[in-house]
């Protein structure tokens, strides 16, 4: 699955990030965030244009959201 | 109420309602009309009550900035969503926050202050409001092409607690009143609410802002690249709320004539707005949201606030600050150069634009 990193990033890189990664990919993407803010917009963006989404904290403290059809 | 409330529709309109009625309120209260909320004036005013500037007339250590960042720390530290953090571009961001101050100053309010205008019924804002998208506009232009001012990262806890703390000392300044701290004794800056209601005001914003990530910039940001309007509501709540409060208590004035603190100048009103929404975009949230940002330990966004409050101080030291009476000359000239400025730095921070040894550029292929 694809894997894109969007820690640090400032708004709205982390959800054009994602719109890239699903244009590539699009039966999903697996996103590591850092920021309750980028995870939210995400989780919106992705909802919008008909996806799923869960989430797992890392060993680091950092989200991965797990983005699928 | 639950976190989803407040990340959720009706949390984000609440948090519109909540700004409208205290922006209300606080004009009801004593502060100058159309401004009970004004990111980039009350930081101006802040500016000149430490001596940055001494324009006479624009100083007062204005509570409601402190209540925001306070409010905001106070959730963002309840809630585990404090982060010290910094490191991304950081002089990049002081110019951009210099120049939204700038354009801030020549259309006389940031986009919160645009929003409360239109809620007061003052049309100049319409034209302020026709600038911002434009800038906005042009701003998603660059993050489509894939603009960046890159990562940011982890830091010692201090240095994302020293801008609430920095505050803090504004706020002992406030009240212990030493002779060497200006408060004007007329004009906009001697006008304001009582001191525990602007602060207790300031707080209820930033706790709310904190909470749903009310944005002026996000919300007309994300219904263009993403046909995302969640953000959008907040600043339609906001406009509804304070024009039906204005009419309510009488101070509704509709029209382009004689509006308060505001001058009819469209082209200048314009373009200090493209100023304001295209370097806003670049920084990656309006006024409001970085004050809040640099509540909640970004030490990037409190270089941005820094980068706006000597902003302020230039715009009146050089006689760039537009009056009731118009745009100043000088400050034509400054928009003008922020414009140029932002264009550069939007361009050169494009991911694929490499700045060659010999100084030319060459944009690369993905």
């Amino acid at each position: 699955m694809k894997q894109i990193d969007v820690r640090g990033l400032a708004c709205p890189q982390p959800v054009i990030d994602t719109q890239q990664a699903l244009n590539e990919s699009p039966e999903g993407v697996d996103i590591l965030v850092d920021s309750v803010t980028a995870k939210n917009n995400i989780e919106r963006f992705v909802k919008l244009s008909g996806y799923q989404v869960d989430g797992e904290e890392t060993a680091d403290g950092a989200l991965l959201l797990r983005v699928r059809r | 109420m639950s976190k989803s409330f407040f990340e959720g529709k009706k949390g984000i309109i609440l948090a519109g309602i909540v700004v409208g009625v205290l922006a209300v309120l606080l004009v009801q209260s004593g502060n100058p009309k159309n401004m009970g909320m004004c990111i980039a004036c009350f930081i101006r005013d802040i500016a000149g009550a430490l001596g940055l500037h001494r324009a006479a007339v624009a100083q007062y250590i204005r509570p409601e900035i402190i209540g925001i960042v306070l409010g905001a720390a106070l959730m963002a530290l309840g809630s585990k969503e404090f982060g010290s953090k910094g490191g991304s571009s950081p002089l990049t961001r002081f110019v951009l926050g210099f120049f939204v101050m700038v354009g801030a100053l020549m259309f006389l309010g940031c986009p919160l202050r645009m929003v409360l205008r239109l809620g007061g019924g003052d049309l100049n804002a319409l034209l302020g409001l026709a600038g911002f998208v434009f800038g906005i506009m042009i701003g998603i232009y660059f993050l489509k092409k894939g603009f960046s001012l890159k990562r940011n990262y982890s830091l010692p806890a201090l240095e994302g607690l020293a801008f609430p703390l920095i505050i803090i000392g504004l706020l002992v300044l406030l009240l212990a009143a030493p002779a060497f701290i200006f408060f004007s004794a007329e004009g906009p800056g001697s006008m304001h609410a009582a001191v525990w209601l602007a602060l207790l005001a300031g707080l209820l914003v930033g706790i709310f802002a904190q909470k749903t990530r009310l944005c002026m910039v996000g919300g007309i940001r994300d219904l263009i690249l993403f046909k995302d309007s969640h953000l959008l509501w907040g600043f339609i709540a906001i406009f509804l709320t304070v024009t039906i409060g204005n009419l309510a208590v009488g101070t509704y004035q509709l029209g382009f004539m004689d509006q308060p603190i505001a001058h009819n100048d469209g082209l200048w009103n314009f373009l200090g707005m493209t100023l304001v929404g295209w370097a806003s975009i670049l920084l990656g949230g309006c006024p409001l949201r970085q004050l809040i940002m640099a509540g909640e330990g970004s030490s990037d966004s409190a270089i941005a606030v820094l980068g706006m409050l000597v902003g302020a101080a230039f715009s009146h030291n050089f006689g760039l600050a537009a009056s009731a009476a118009g745009p100043a000359a000088n400050g034509k000239i400054a928009v003008v150069i922020g414009l140029v400025i932002v264009l550069v730095i939007a361009y050169l921070n494009i991911e694929n634009v490499k700045i060659q040894k010999k100084g030319e550029m060459k944009v690369e292929a993905n």
